[in-house]
């Protein structure tokens, strides 16, 4: 690696205001390696992935591409020099068809020049083909799942003739299929000498792609290391500056009366086909399976959102009609939802507001607001679950993302419930405040709550469950016992066991 | 105060307004054509505070000068039928809700995007009332006018009436859940669903809300002459969606509050007099208004950059 760097960060110094983002960064990245990015949230990443793209201008620092010193990236140049970023959520137009997405990012920004279809045509389907699509030019990008839109990113990136690739979180939405997918394109990337920048959260996708491994920390990096001379547990240290106590804390679980009992669950709407669990007070049944599944759909199901078609819900033995959320919340029923930049918190609302927003009854019995007690509602939670905010009238929109995680559960925490349904509770936070997030869970769970938690990662899982159910095509599998290994989860999740049995 | 900025803004504008006004035309401050230029202006503040109400919820109803039309010509035709004014005002009130009703109906039931409704609602009643009554005036029975009494009893009363509509659901949006919900479902709707409110109820509530507003603001307008114009609503909707937006209030829902509508309103409304007695010509009132509300939609925005 004595190559000159085809990009390199020297002392990159950037700051919002008084917040100083980036604090003298160094990074190089070679051609034909993957370098990883880690970093907990806050730390940097984002803004040095926008200071590459051109989006932001840095405060001081020198960036070269290719050893020529570069006095400024903007988004024009950065194509120039073949820069591509394939972000979290693909940047696509949703109406237009792949072949004129691809248009639109590689044909020269002239407006009136003619189109020229049968080019267009050949280079989508030559594109297509090189980065082993199923799918069809024509399709319109609306109907592509969320990792067929990320391919068409990638192929944008290849028809650029990139480079230098940033991929920034782009396994946070895949199943493992898909990711074994991705990981192979990426070292197709390798092998054809483009230097990958590489934005993970997960520690074992990093082990298992990168060549090298860049941490940042406070917006200053930490250290350059070659991954195979790293440890996972090192590498966490690193990145949070300090021993974490182990990230999954051991259960206390010992058994307890059943809480909730689900017998025969049906939802067409939801795909839910015959899903009967039990889950004791006390206990976290984990939900693991792949993408699709049906974990999402179960939990909206059991809350009401999209209601059972048939089948029986039993809370504390009672048997509940399970019409809307409202039922559900009267019953003790509480579900943080994934996706919570979009529906977890109302973004623009004040955090008070936020905590007190489902239990409204318990709070505001007459539906007359008492300012007092909210405030001391708010002050609860905000200690207890250790929401870092400028205060409990902040909007709730400018926390990040681990805290305003952390203002979604203690909202459903606010109604006493018996039964508390998590979907994804730590995707998309740093690894410091996952940590925090499952002793938070388990806390609770000692308490007497039934948890549920659905994860697609599967080391939670398997650190955080009593029970591991696995879903799969609306029907839950199996149930294993606590302390499985992940192969096992795996083999259910893909359909290994059935196979096994009918052999 | 940071909460507040854009409130304050609008009642600085204000006060500098008037502050000019009383340094190069004091007479613009005489107490009886100050009075009744509010008095003119209190039924459209009763409709912009339920036009706001509708706005944060992030729906519109542009057809609330037609549902004005509609409800004056009948509270008219009511009078003269010999109705007591209390008859007439809890009829007209009524006839609002149900318009409103039907709106709600539409947009909350349906799902129908709000702005389309209302510009079919908007064109129907304009059209069935011209169609019914083919543009004819409705002369009021004597003791109509002023409510019965002398015209600065009836100003006092109405202005009294619209403060108090400001007061009561300002205190509402603040003080009481629903309020709260309002803001919530503006905001995000499908969280607020998944925090067990009902957002199609919030959403149908505030439109029958504003229908009610418009009802009993079209008694108010009313009983200040002895007829009834079939056109009197006639760009109603403009001028409560330019106050509310004026006064802060977030067209894409989720903010704002009644006392910068009132501030809103109050700005626009002296505009008019102020051009008057500045001696500058009538051409330029509507340019005027239009420039605050460019004005204030562009501190909006400016805003909403500042805080991405």
């Amino acid at each position: 690696m004595s190559a000159v760097p085809i990009l390199a960060f020297r002392q990159i110094e950037k700051s919002f205001g008084a917040i100083r983002a980036l604090r003298g960064v160094n990074f190089e990245l070679q051609a034909g390696e993957v370098h990883a990015l880690l970093g907990e949230n806050g730390a940097g990443k984002s803004t040095l992935i926008k200071v590459a793209t051109g989006a932001h201008a840095p405060d001081a620092g020198t960036i070269e591409v290719a050893g020529e010193v570069v006095r400024r990236i903007d988004p024009l140049s950065a194509r120039k020099h073949g820069i591509a970023c394939i972000y979290q959520q693909p940047a696509l137009f949703p109406d237009l068809t792949v072949e004129e997405n691809l248009a639109l990012r590689l044909e020269p920004s002239s407006s009136w020049r003619r189109v020229d279809w049968s080019t267009r045509r050949q280079r989508a389907e030559t594109l297509l083909s090189r980065i082993g699509a199923h799918f069809g030019p024509d399709r319109e990008v609306r109907t592509l799942s969320m990792p067929e839109q990320q391919l068409v990113e990638i192929a944008c990136a290849l028809g650029a003739g990139a480079r230098i690739v940033i991929m920034d979180e782009p396994t946070a939405s895949l199943t493992r299929q898909e990711q074994e997918r991705l990981f192979s394109l990426v070292r197709a990337l390798r092998a054809q000498s483009v230097g990958v920048i590489y934005i993970s959260h997960r520690l074992e996708e990093i082990f298992a792609l990168a060549d090298r491994v860049t941490v940042l920390r406070d917006g200053a990096s930490i250290g350059t290391h070659v991954v195979t001379s790293m440890s996972e547990s090192r590498l966490i240290e690193l990145m949070v500056g300090r021993e974490v106590a182990h990230l999954y804390p051991p259960t206390e679980f010992s058994g307890g009366a059943i809480r909730l009992d689900v017998r025969e669950l049906v939802c067409k709407a939801g795909g839910l086909k015959k899903v009967s669990f039990t889950v004791k007070a006390g206990e976290i049944l984990g939900l693991s399976g792949l993408v699709g599944a049906g974990r999402t759909e179960l939990a909206r199901t059991l809350f009401g959102i999209t209601p059972a078609d048939a089948g029986e819900i039993r809370v504390d033995g009672q048997l509940l009609s399970v019409r809307n959320p409202r039922v559900a919340v009267a019953a003790g029923i509480a579900y943080v939802p994934e996706d919570r930049r979009r529906h977890g918190v109302v973004l623009e609302m004040p955090v008070s507001h936020n905590l007190t927003l489902a239990a409204r009854r318990r709070y505001f019995p007459w539906g007359i607001l008492r300012p007092r007690v909210e405030r001391e509602a708010a002050g609860h939670f905000v200690e207890s679950l250790g929401i870092k905010t400028a205060g409990i009238g902040a909007p709730a929109g400018s926390l990040s993302g681990g805290n305003q995680q952390k203002v979604s559960l203690g909202r459903w925490l606010a109604t006493e419930p018996k039964i508390l349904i998590l979907d994804e509770p730590t995707q998309g936070v740093d690894v410091g405040a996952k940590g925090e997030l499952h002793r938070i869970i388990r806390r609770l769970a000692a308490k007497g709550l039934a948890v549920i938690l659905i994860s697609s990662d599967l080391p939670e899982i398997l650190g955080m469950s009593d029970r591991i159910g696995v879903m799969r095509e609306g029907r839950l599998v199996t149930v294993l016992p606590g302390g499985s290994s992940a192969a096992a989860v795996m083999a259910a999740a893909l359909g290994k066991t059935e196979e096994e049995k009918s052999a | 105060m940071k909460r507040y900025a854009r409130e304050i803004s609008v009642l600085g504008v204000l006060l500098l307004l008037l502050c000019f006004l009383a340094w190069r035309a004091p007479d613009f401050f005489q107490a009886q054509p100050l009075r009744s230029l509010l008095t003119r202006e209190a039924p459209a503040l009763v409709v912009a505070c339920g036009m706001a109400l509708v706005i944060m919820t992030r729906q519109i109803d542009i057809s609330v000068g037609s549902q004005f039309s509609v409800c004056s010509v009948v509270a008219g035709l009511l009078a003269a039928e010999g109705f007591s004014i209390s008859v007439v005002t809890m009829l007209a009130v009524a006839l609002g809700s149900v318009l409103g009703a039907l709106n709600g109906f539409l947009v909350a039931a349906l799902g129908l995007p709000s702005i389309v409704v209302t510009l079919g609602t908007l064109v129907a009643l304009r059209q069935g009332l011209n169609l019914v009554r083919q543009g004819e005036f409705v002369n009021l029975p004597d003791q109509f006018q002023w409510l019965g009494q002398s015209q600065g009893w009836g100003q006092n009363a109405l202005l009294a009436v619209a403060v108090l509509v400001v007061v009561t659901l300002s205190w509402t949006l603040r003080h009481v859940a629903v309020g709260r919900y309002v803001y919530a479902v503006g905001s995000d709707g499908e969280a607020a669903r998944l925090s067990g409110i009902r957002p199609k109820r919030v959403t149908f509530g505030v439109f029958v809300l504003l229908g009610a507003l418009t009802g009993l603001a079209a008694v108010m307008n009313v009983v200040q002459s002895p007829q009834v114009q079939p056109l009197s609503g006639l760009g109603l909707e403009l001028k409560v969606i330019a106050a509310a937006v004026v006064g802060g209030v977030a067209i894409s829902g989720g903010r704002g509050n009644l006392w910068g509508v009132f501030f809103g309103l109050l700005l626009l409304a002296c505009v008019s007099p102020a051009m008057i007695h500045l001696r500058i010509e009538a051409y330029w009132e509507k340019a005027i208004q239009g420039g605050i509300i460019l004005l204030a939609v562009a501190a909006e925005g400016l805003r909403g950059r500042n805080q991405a």
